[in-house]
């Protein structure tokens, strides 16, 4: 026996093969996940770090069935917060919400923060996150003060943009294939009042859609439209702008706002549950409301950033084909033209959009892989079918051609080769890869289908 | 309320402790590792315990250092008004069969030395005028099973013992929390398949603080779990010899 092998009670807490997916449920494949609070000693064995499996796709599944994951959820410590420079460090699988939980009340909020408050702060980091606020803040990455990250040959580093700053860009954004995530620390928010101010605007058409959204950035922190690309026209393309920002003391309840209520959807939805035409009818529902509420008004945080969080579980909707949300970001320096074009691409495809959620993109950030770039972002949750490929295919022809690229938190379809196409700083991502981790011991099943890593 | 925990850096022992915190208590944190100890402890602090947590080297597997310990609690909180106690081990049916030196481990942290704690606990919160001594047993006490023989006899002999404590020392200002778990979601089950009513801790922190607040003596967590033993302690032996559960 060395010294490196796991004690007996390190063992017991790796479990069996289990079924592991990402949040599309597919693609399925198997791990042992291990578990543990101190991450340092779980981590030493297994192939990558999972958190708690919001990336949509195959960004947090082994390359093989069977290996070994760090499932981090057990190390969620809050380690030390700085009120005067807002700075919080805290374990790696500590979860987006009871940051929340814990600071909303206290007038503090995370600078960025993506769709659902169900993500870990490792994520956070490997995804570089954005939101509804990019125009403004950017990604999460550029409120990184450090990473402790626990490297393959085992040795923990410490990063930051001073210090190992060329493994920190390649870790914000690098879907956690440059070492495990043990820790973060990052800058927080101080917020006016615990409430949001949100104001609604609808459109009939994606191009008056579009001109909207760019002239809210201007003035709102955050922006985020929601469009109808599944009913034929008149209603194709009919859409709903939200804008927000914090609300001043003086216009908001002085009581922080309580939990939301949360209902959990049953594991018992059929594929064949979901159809179109019952989508559409929730679209045209969805955007009848949001005509007849275009005021402004104060609305609890949760509701505006994480409208999908009241429905636990509700990926569980598309039933076990699951689903994939195809996530890119197009540049419109140059005007909307082929953002218009996009949106028809999308008809002609006649590519199942069940939800599309187009969002303002600014400044790129310094994560090598990082998703967002200056430009527009639409995210389309389409059901899995066998045509969906030959979709992602075609758009990413699109993508490719227009200079756009797309999420790989979100992405399981794209070939390599559309991949290096539309990544030229790929290359220096996988040197930096290749100088921490020569053999490759920390894999995905992305990085194997992305990257061309050895199975 | 001034609170020493042991066992409070993992598991339901850190969603008990974050609840206390959360509530303004004044916590004390006993455990084996410091540095654990020290990240949970700001841990703590950061949730709104009255800051500083202080804490201090406790082993479950060494009985001598139980007094010190606590009375280092004492000196810190001034006075003890409840010593909670999560520590305790798991290991599967099948692993305990297969290595007598992992049973006898199991045996003697999960019954003796949880119980000579206690018996320090007890008498620390004693000589303080009373207190609540609450201490983590398991639904796996309740009846022998397939699945946790030797742990759920550990926990039958540990439910038994503080079921007497109460009856002895009630009237001398004791008030013991018996909290008996079902299935929780930590990292010392996760190689295990959830069954129906599997909790996740923070849910059983939220019922377990409560119980200490108000010194009940029995809690079951979730509290499904008081209806589901009252059947399974009335199942005849024919048929819990043929289930699996």
């Amino acid at each position: 026996m060395t010294s490196d092998t796991p004690s007996n009670t390190e063992l017991r807490s790796c479990s069996p093969v289990v079924p592991v997916s990402g949040w599309g449920r597919f693609p399925v494949s198997e791990a042992h996940l291990c578990a543990g609070e101190r991450l340092e000693q779980v981590a030493r064995h297994t192939v990558l770090s999972r958190g708690l499996g919001r990336a949509y796709g195959d960004a947090a599944l082994p390359a093989t069935p069977g290996e070994a994951l760090t499932s981090t959820l057990f190390a969620d410590r809050l380690l030390s917060f700085d009120p005067e420079s807002g700075i919080l460090r805290a374990e790696a699988g500590c979860p987006l919400w009871r940051i929340i939980e814990v600071f909303l009340p206290r007038g503090w909020f995370p600078p960025v923060t993506p769709g659902t408050k169900f993500v870990t702060l490792g994520g956070m980091v490997a995804a570089d996150v954005h939101g509804k606020m990019h125009h403004s803040q950017g990604t999460f990455g550029r409120h990184v003060v450090s990473i402790l990250l626990q490297v393959a040959d085992g040795r923990v580093i410490e990063c930051s943009p001073e210090h190992e700053a060329e493994l920190f860009d390649a870790t914000l954004g690098g879907m956690g294939l440059t070492g495990h995530i043990l820790e973060v620390a990052f800058r927080m928010h101080k917020v006016p009042s615990p409430w949001i101010v949100e104001q609604t605007e609808t459109f009939a058409d994606i191009p008056s859609l579009l001109a909207a959204l760019r002239d809210a950035g201007e003035k709102w922190p955050f922006t985020v439209a929601w469009a109808d690309l599944l009913n034929p026209p008149p209603h194709f393309g009919r859409s709903a702008l939200m804008k927000g920002r914090w609300a001043e003391p003086h216009e908001a309840p002085s009581h922080p706002p309580k939990p939301k209520r949360t209902v959990r959807v049953p594991a018992l939805f059929p594929s064949w549950f979901l159809q179109t035409w019952m989508v559409r009818y929730f679209n045209r529902l969805y955007l009848y409301r949001a005509r007849r509420n275009q005021k402004p008004r104060i609305v609890h945080p949760e509701s505006f950033f994480y409208p999908l969080d009241a429905l636990l579980d509700w990926n569980r909707l598309y039933g076990p084909r699951g689903f994939t949300q195809y996530q890119c970001v197009l540049p419109a320096e140059d005007g909307f033209e082929r953002h218009i074009r996009f949106v028809h691409r999308l008809r002609e495809l006649a590519a199942p959009v069940f939800l599309a959620v187009i969002k303002d993109c600014g400044a790129e950030g310094r994560g090598l892989l990082s998703f967002p770039r200056p430009g527009i972002s639409y995210a389309l949750d389409m059901p899995m079918m066998a045509r969906t490929q030959a979709i992602v295919d075609a758009l990413n022809e699109f993508v490719i051609a227009a200079g756009g690229r797309v999420y790989l938190a979100k992405d399981a379809l794209t070939r390599p080769e559309h991949f290096r196409l539309m990544e030229p700083r790929l290359q220096r991502f996988l040197a930096v890869r290749d100088r921490w981790d020569p053999q490759h011991r920390l894999h995905s099943a992305l990085a194997a289908r992305l990257f061309g890593d050895r199975r | 309320m001034r609170i020493a925990l042991l066992g409070a850096t993992r598991g339901m022992g850190r969603a008990v402790a974050r609840e206390l915190a959360r509530r303004g208590h004044s916590l004390f944190l006993l455990g084996r590792n410091e540095s654990e100890l020290e990240r949970s402890a700001k841990d703590l602090e950061i949730h709104g315990a009255p800051s500083p947590v202080r804490h201090f080297r406790c082993d479950l597997s060494e009985p001598s250092s139980f007094a010190p310990a606590l009375e280092a609690a004492i000196e810190a909180l001034h006075r003890l008004d409840a010593v909670v106690v999560t520590a305790g081990i798991f290991a599967s049916q099948d692993d305990l069969e297969n290595d007598s030196a992992l049973t006898a481990k199991l045996l003697d942290t999960n019954f003796t030395q949880t119980i000579l704690f206690c018996e320090a606990a007890r008498k620390c919160l004693l000589a303080g005028g009373g207190g609540t001594l609450c201490v983590f047993s398991s639904v796996a006490g309740e009846r022998g099973r397939k699945p946790v023989v030797l742990y759920g006899a550990t926990k039958a002999g540990l439910t038994r013992y503080l079921e007497g404590l109460d009856h002895r020392f009630y009237h001398q200002g004791l008030r013991v929390v018996t909290v008996k778990p079902g299935f929780v979601r930590t990292s010392m089950t996760i190689g295990l398949k959830p069954p129906p009513f599997a909790a996740d801790p923070h849910d059983v922190a939220r019922t377990v603080v409560r119980a200490i607040e108000r010194a009940r003596p029995v809690v079951y967590v979730p509290p499904i779990w008081a209806l589901v033993m009252a059947v399974i302690r009335w199942l005849p032996r024919w048929v819990m010899r043929k289930v699996n559960f």
